[in-house]
């Protein structure tokens, strides 16, 4: 027995489809899919039509039951579509949800008169329709959680990157200002960072200004340690400054040998830097008018 | 067999290396520098491995050991031309070379050098911490 032949749905969505798409409509708009204005009328029109025809399409050709078969793919495709544009658009799960379990409605209400006389068989189609919208829909929290996942990582990593700047202070003298917390991630990407930079601008002393940093504890200390020595490779001298009163205090209570030389303020590095580049910073002469 | 090419510039002993080195070169360049060391009466050492994609422990021994003939022949090392990523690579296995001078590049290596050979015992608090 063919699917087809066991379903009715296929054949009466196909005929009385426009009075299925419209009703389809009112209860999306009903829900209020329309309401936060993410999305036009029309859009919404064509999303709804274009899923109908590729659901009866599939239904015809595949299981009934098992919305990741093969047959399904095409539904599968323009469903993610769907998610992954309203996951970017800003709609709540739910509202993405909606899209899919708000066809039950015009379609049991369509079950419901076709199949007056023969509860059985209606009970039946019933609970194949509910299935597999169910299952549809789920796939579209899937999809959307999955974009949504995508942008928080890609956020990450923009902020990661926003993070760690490294600038250029003087001739030869880079800093580079540190906020947050230090993790190894970030301590690749500061490392990374200001190593190039001393390359391409030929740096001699970079200071390291751990003001925005909350806390040092050993794994902090170990990374500034490495990031120190790495620039110490490249034939750069660090200097750290920025340390807090409870951090100096830290520091010592556990004992790091940070191995470097340290200042109290980013002013008081700078001018050790200047001193050992050989260079000043005077002030200018203002001429009596 | 291959050679690395040890060039005199000026005061000191330019050591180009460009190629992967194996236990045979490693030997053969010791020999070599510290017979030219004592040939030429040179005060410095500058190693550039700005062609090395790759150092690890074995290079990082070699340089350590050239430094310290060197420094018995009375000759200041420095090693130039270190790639952003062989530095990380080096810390990540925890090889901060420690004991051996670096500089960004050449010229900067020269200048070093020469800061060194001039004052051989000044300016250590910043290098010299390690």
């Amino acid at each position: 027995m063919t699917p087809s032949a066991r379903s009715v749905i296929p054949a009466l969505l196909e005929t009385h489809e426009k009075m299925v798409l419209a009703s389809w409509m009112e209860s999306q708009i009903a829900a209020g899919s329309l309401r936060s204005g993410q999305i036009k009328e029309d859009e919404l029109k064509d999303q709804s039509q274009r899923f109908l025809r590729e659901f009866v399409q599939a239904l015809k050709n595949g299981e009934m039951d098992d919305p990741t078969a093969a047959a399904w793919s095409s539904v599968q495709e323009l469903l993610g579509g769907v998610s992954r544009s309203r996951a970017v658009q800003g709609f709540t799960p739910s509202q993405t949800a909606t899209f899919v379990f708000s066809l039950k409605e015009p379609l049991f209400k369509l079950l419901r008169e076709e199949i007056k006389d023969d509860a059985d068989k209606l009970a039946d189609e019933m609970w194949t329709a509910t299935m597999l919208v169910d299952k549809l829909g789920l796939y579209t929290t899937e999809v959307f959680q999955q974009s949504r996942e995508g942008i928080i990582k890609r956020q990450g990593q923009e902020l990661l990157e926003l993070s760690t700047p490294v600038v250029q202070l003087w001739d030869k003298i880079l800093a580079l200002p540190l906020i947050g917390t230090l993790d190894s991630e970030r301590t690749q990407t500061v490392m990374e960072n200001l190593l190039n930079s001393i390359v391409q601008s030929g740096a001699e002393i970079a200071i390291i200004d751990i003001t925005g940093v909350p806390t040092v504890d050993t794994l902090v200390a170990q990374h500034l340690i490495k990031t120190v020595s790495a620039a110490r490779l490249m034939g750069a001298d660090c200097i750290i400054s920025g340390i807090r009163p409870q951090i100096a205090q830290t520091i010592v209570h556990l004992g790091l040998q940070l191995d470097v030389v340290s200042k109290a303020t980013l002013a008081d590095a700078f001018a050790l830097a200047l001193k050992r580049t050989g260079q000043a910073v005077s002030r200018a002469q203002i001429k009596p008018t | 067999m291959e050679q690395i090419p040890i060039l005199k510039v000026g005061r000191c002993l330019l050591v180009s290396i460009q190629f992967d080195m194996h236990d045979k070169l490693a030997m053969a360049l010791q020999d070599d520098l510290t017979q030219k060391l004592v040939e030429t009466h040179a005060r410095g050492v500058m190693i550039d491995i700005s062609g090395l994609d790759l150092v690890d422990s074995f290079i990082g021994r070699m340089l350590s050991n050239i430094a310290a003939m060197a420094r018995v022949l009375d000759a200041q090392t420095v090693v130039v031309g270190m790639r952003p990523q062989v530095a990380i690579t080096l810390v990540e296995l925890g090889l901060t070379l420690p004991g051996i001078q670096t500089a960004l590049d050449v010229d900067r290596g020269l200048a070093l050098i020469n800061k060194l050979i001039d004052e051989p015992e000044g300016d250590s608090g910043a290098r010299g911490a390690h």
